[in-house]
């Protein structure tokens, strides 16, 4: 057990808009004095909303945040002892480099011989000595980042909120800054709390790190513990890439996913509905006899200390990496170590698949359109004369470069006997009775398994359609 | 003709033409009359009898007063305007613009004598208080040129810039006075520039609002309408020197500021 004191605790947290949008939903977070905590997730999970009500600019609708155990939810910005380091720097541009930094001393009345004293050691510590009358536009991107961090320790805060401090710089600088971060956070025993939207980053950096999506905290844990150990498929997907697969157990350690059936050593009831995580690290490429499924490689890219191979098999996508290289159309088997795979209660057996995006910024599956469109889903985005698609920025948005997953839910989907008007067809594989109806396994053509609920009773081995009406669908755009 | 060559150079020559004809040849001749007499002989007569001549000093000071306290007045009326439609906490800032807009679109002369109507009203006559009738006049008439700068200058504002200055222990005056008004002192710059010119010449709403003192404006006209071209010539020039000198001046505050001077 952690005997240090929590510095600070964010108690059910929510944050609604005017337009009721919930940015964060019932948010629970302690976090000890000195730690390292990060908080990842795509744009738009609440991420910067939560730093922001840390910090006092924003003012949680309801909830309680307590610094030291003194609740300071309502407190003004200037009088909390937390400092904030801007994704984009905010440095004052009327100012040098001096008095930018010296600002929150000079706010807080102090004597001019300890300003000097103070600004020229932070100086030091963030590598500028002797930059102070320099102006804030001569810096590099890199420097005027040092600045806002200086500026920011300067005042000594008991936490220090990062907001994506790293985004503008490029690779071999963020990397650089990474470091030198992390050893800065080891010098000054501040606490740091940090909002990132990479991955790689936040495992680099923290003590700990909070998944966050939609608002919601997905799991909290150490680097480690989240690669490792993801509690829910987003998590495993967000961290690190991943192949996730819906499935079902089908006996004593053995489960079906992704048109085969797996050993794997989590030890789960059979007939239950899981999801099922193996990293691209673990997909053994083996010769069609010796795989447990096969499939046919669709594109090898070269990533540098390895090959990045996509199979399909069926409609199931996987992602492996090798040292070796693989031939595109090549017909290969694929293995995996049952201890590679991580076995996670569908704790909902909401469905997810992916669609395709057409031309028109349509969207498809299985060769049917979607009455459903990208423009509604990015918020902000639009589509030019040219159709070409442009996010909320007016920046083009590569079609090739973004994934919608459709997710729906068991009892939104009907199955029919016409199964020419389902969205996809299969038979039933399994069925469970639930006390008040039944659920149901379609094993599809597409070699996926979807879980419907029906309060009447078919027939394993039928062969059904699948209605799925778009309005129950839930559509995420990853990008 | 073959030897012809369309280049960019081209394009320029009609405007090489106008600058010619509406710029160059005005300043040349204005130079003329200004440094000659009636025979054409040179002299520096006139320039020596503007500053000797207390009417026309006198004119330049009281121009020079009615300038000052209406920029003084637009500037106090503009900068509270200009910072609540920009930090857009008011709901109904589209009836604030609406306001301001509105008189833009109706006739100058009209509006003016609207005015004049309204302050004959309330004052019985006009002529007792020309100045204060004078700078209400101009001050109405000025005030959309000293809002939209200094409108520009706040909205363009960074808030993160603001949000930092909370952020490091600053209340929201002291965030106001570090950050907003010195980043919006290059508004408020090209407000009083686009204001202060225009109130030392502008003798139409004087007329109209019947104050019969002199500015600068009405002081050229009355030499020209007397057939003095020389005097008038040299009014005009010292004028235009004073301009230049207050653009010089205003146009390096303004660099200084967008460098970063701490002018505040």
């Amino acid at each position: 057990m952690d005997k240090r004191t929590n510095i600070i605790e964010l108690k059910h947290i929510t944050k609604t808009y005017e337009d009721g949008f919930s940015a964060v939903e019932d948010f629970n977070l302690e976090v000890k004095q000195g730690e390292f905590i990060t908080f990842l997730g795509p744009s738009g999970c609440g991420k910067t909303t939560t730093l922001r009500m840390i910090a006092g600019f924003d003012i949680p609708t309801e909830g309680e945040i307590l610094l030291n155990g003194k609740p300071i939810t309502d407190l003004p910005p200037n009088k909390r002892p937390i400092n904030t380091v801007f994704q984009r720097y905010a440095l004052f541009p009327h100012m040098n480099i001096y008095e930018n930094i010296a600002f929150g001393l000079k706010q807080r009345k102090m004597p001019r011989a300890v300003i000097e004293k103070k600004v020229k050691k932070v100086l030091e510590l963030v590598d500028l000595e002797g930059f102070e009358n320099r102006r804030t536009d001569t810096l590099s991107g890199g420097q005027q980042q040092r600045v806002a961090i200086a500026r920011a320790v300067v005042n000594e805060p008991q936490i220090l909120l990062l907001d994506e401090p790293l985004g503008a710089l490029d690779l071999k600088m963020r990397k650089e800054m990474q470091l030198e971060l992390k050893e800065m956070h080891r010098e000054l025993g501040i606490t740091f709390i940090y909002v990132t939207h990479d991955q790689e980053e936040a495992l680099t950096m923290s003590d700990k790190i909070v998944v966050m999506s939609e608002g919601k905290m997905q799991q909290i844990g150490t680097p480690e513990d989240i690669y490792n150990e993801p509690v829910n498929a987003f998590v495993a997907d967000f961290i690190g890439e991943s192949n996730i697969f819906n499935g079902i157990m089908t006996g004593k350690l053995r489960a079906r996913f992704c048109g085969g059936e797996f050993a794997c050593v989590d030890d789960v009831e059979e007939g239950t509905h899981i999801t099922a995580v193996v990293r691209p690290e673990d997909v053994a490429l083996t010769s069609p006899e010796r795989g447990t499924i096969r499939g046919i490689v669709t594109s090898v890219i070269f990533k540098g200390m390895h090959y990045e191979i996509t199979i399909e098999s069926g409609k199931n996508e996987i992602v492996a990496q090798s040292v070796h290289s693989a031939a595109v159309g090549e017909r290969v088997g694929i293995r995996v170590e049952p201890d590679n795979i991580h076995i996670m209660l569908a704790e909902d057996h909401t469905n997810i698949f992916k669609a395709e995006i057409n031309k028109n910024y349509g969207l498809e599956y299985n060769g049917r359109i979607l009455n459903a469109r990208l423009t509604d889903m990015i918020k902000g985005s639009r589509e030019d004369e040219n159709g070409t698609l442009l996010d909320a920025n007016g920046l083009e948005i590569d079609r090739q470069k973004i994934r919608v997953m459709v997710s729906i839910q068991p009892q939104d989907i009907r199955m029919t006997d016409e199964i020419e008007q389902g969205l996809v067809q299969g038979y039933i594989s399994n069925l469970i009775y639930k006390g008040d109806h039944y659920s149901y396994v379609i094993h599809t053509d597409l070699e996926q398994d979807f879980v419907v609920d029906d309060e009447y009773l078919w027939n394993m081995e039928d062969q059904v359609g699948l209605l799925m009406p778009e309005e129950k669908m839930t559509f995420t755009v990853r990008r | 003709m073959n030897s012809f060559k369309f280049s960019r150079k081209v394009l320029g020559i009609p405007y090489a033409v106008f600058l010619l004809v509406f710029v160059a040849a005005p300043l040349a001749v204005l130079l003329y009359f200004a440094f000659t007499n009636g025979q054409g002989q040179f002299t520096a007569e006139n320039l020596t009898g503007f500053f000797t001549d207390p009417n026309t000093l006198g004119t330049l000071f009281y121009s020079f007063g009615i300038a000052v306290v209406t920029t003084a007045v637009c500037l106090l009326l503009a900068y509270p305007a200009a910072y609540i439609l920009a930090s857009g906490r008011w709901k109904a800032k589209s009836v604030l613009i609406m306001l301001f807009i509105i008189p833009m679109w109706i006739n100058f002369s009209l509006r003016i004598t609207a005015l004049k109507e309204i302050l004959t009203w309330l004052e019985g006559n006009l002529a007792y208080h020309p100045f204060l009738n004078t700078v209400i006049g101009m001050t109405y008439d000025f005030l959309p040129f000293m809002i939209l700068p200094i409108y520009t200058a706040i909205s363009r504002l960074d808030g993160a810039l603001l949000e930092a200055a909370r952020d490091l222990g600053a209340g929201e005056a002291q965030a106001f006075l570090k950050v907003t008004l010195p980043l919006s002192v290059p508004g408020i710059i090209s407000g009083v520039s686009m204001v202060f010119l225009p109130a030392m010449t502008n003798y139409v709403v004087l007329d109209m609002l019947y104050n019969s003192t002199y500015i600068m404006g009405s002081l050229i006209g009355s030499y020209f309408a007397a057939y003095n071209w020389h005097g008038g010539s040299m009014i005009a020039l010292i004028l235009l020197a004073i301009i230049c000198l207050f653009t010089l001046f205003t146009s390096g505050m303004e660099e200084e500021n967008v460098r970063g001077g701490t002018l505040l």
